[in-house]
């Protein structure tokens, strides 16, 4: 995974409409990332479902929270649809998971990104980053609660 | 704001539901998880101290809300348990009209249950339940806690083994 302090990569993706969506949209506030192996995958849905129950009291501490994966903006959108989600889904298809990569989450044997929740910063500074140990673990909600309170 | 950072599962307390005799098991479940209901349906009858807290994914069940609300309402006339049961064991019978028939099979109050079931009351003890579960980690139904320690894989077997320990034969 990316190292704490670094400055957190740059990246401009296509969201689940089609529309640009820029780490320098965030600054100011603190973003947190979730790279998500795919769309409609059991766990998956599990994951983005709970982080939708507390997106409000996410955004209540001055961040957002987007998720990232391989999917295209046309399964986003669907799945975005299918669960009720608000948060933005980034789609990093072409180059296939090159902004994934760029965060040290990416899994090559497996062609996508590994389960992953990253912290920028106000500044755009990787201050917390949780990488889990497979794909199929999820990261709890209290981890990003614990980060966004440091 | 709400404090959600990590916390370990809460202790039972009076206000959790708890049923059964036998080693301790805490239970978040939704009553709009199938998953759940299956699961449900094995372990109830094992001879433990289950307590259910609520823990509805709306995103994935919108019925969820509804139906702990309902159960909450239930739980204030004294039924909690006759409608958790049947919400788990009929799950195609969630709408309305369903769970009016199942108050009036219950003999309760059917205008004092509706005006329960959107009530503050109830809403902040579904509410209390569901935060105790993301504080401790809870990220998809259900999620079992034994003596504090989630049982992350096949825990309907964890459960009935620790179920045999309490009713099996003893040593010496």
């Amino acid at each position: 995974m990316i190292e704490l302090g670094e400055t957190a990569p740059a990246f401009s993706l296509p969201d689940q409409d089609g529309n640009r969506v820029s780490l320098s949209d965030f600054a100011g506030r603190k973003l947190v990332i979730a790279f998500y192996p795919n769309d409609f995958s059991p766990v998956c849905t599990d994951q983005l479902s709970v982080y939708q129950e507390v997106l409000g009291e996410i955004e209540s501490r001055n961040a957002a929270l987007v998720g990232i994966s391989v999917d295209s903006p046309y399964a986003h959108a669907a799945f975005r649809e299918r669960l009720g989600l608000t948060m933005a889904l980034l789609s990093d298809f072409h180059p296939k998971g090159e902004v994934t990569r760029a965060y040290g989450a990416w899994i090559e044997s497996r062609g996508h990104g590994n389960r992953s929740l990253v912290l920028v910063d106000e500044d755009g500074i990787v201050a917390w980053s949780h990488a889990s140990p497979t794909p199929v673990e999820i990261p709890g909600a209290n981890l990003i609660f614990d980060a966004l309170a440091r | 704001m709400t404090e959600l950072t990590s916390s370990a599962v809460p202790p039972l307390d009076a206000d959790d539901h708890v049923a059964g005799e036998g080693p301790e098991a805490i239970v978040y479940a939704d009553f709009g998880c199938p998953h759940c209901a299956a699961v449900w349906a094995r372990i109830r009858g094992l001879p433990l101290r289950l307590c259910l807290r609520h823990f509805p994914m709306a995103a994935k069940h919108p019925r969820a809300p509804a139906l702990h609300a309902a159960a909450e309402a239930a739980g204030l006339q004294g039924a909690f348990w006759e409608m958790a049961d049947s919400l788990f064991a009929e799950r195609g019978r969630v709408d309305d009209p369903h769970l009016w028939e199942r108050v009036e099979h219950f003999g309760l109050d059917l205008e004092r249950f509706n005006s329960d079931r959107p009530s503050e009351r109830v809403a902040a003890r579904v509410r209390r339940d569901f935060e105790s579960g993301i504080r401790a980690g809870v990220s998809g139904t259900p999620t079992a806690f034994v003596a504090g320690r989630p049982v992350r894989d096949g825990f309907e077997d964890a459960l009935a083994r620790l179920a045999s320990l309490a009713s099996g034969p003893r040593g010496p």
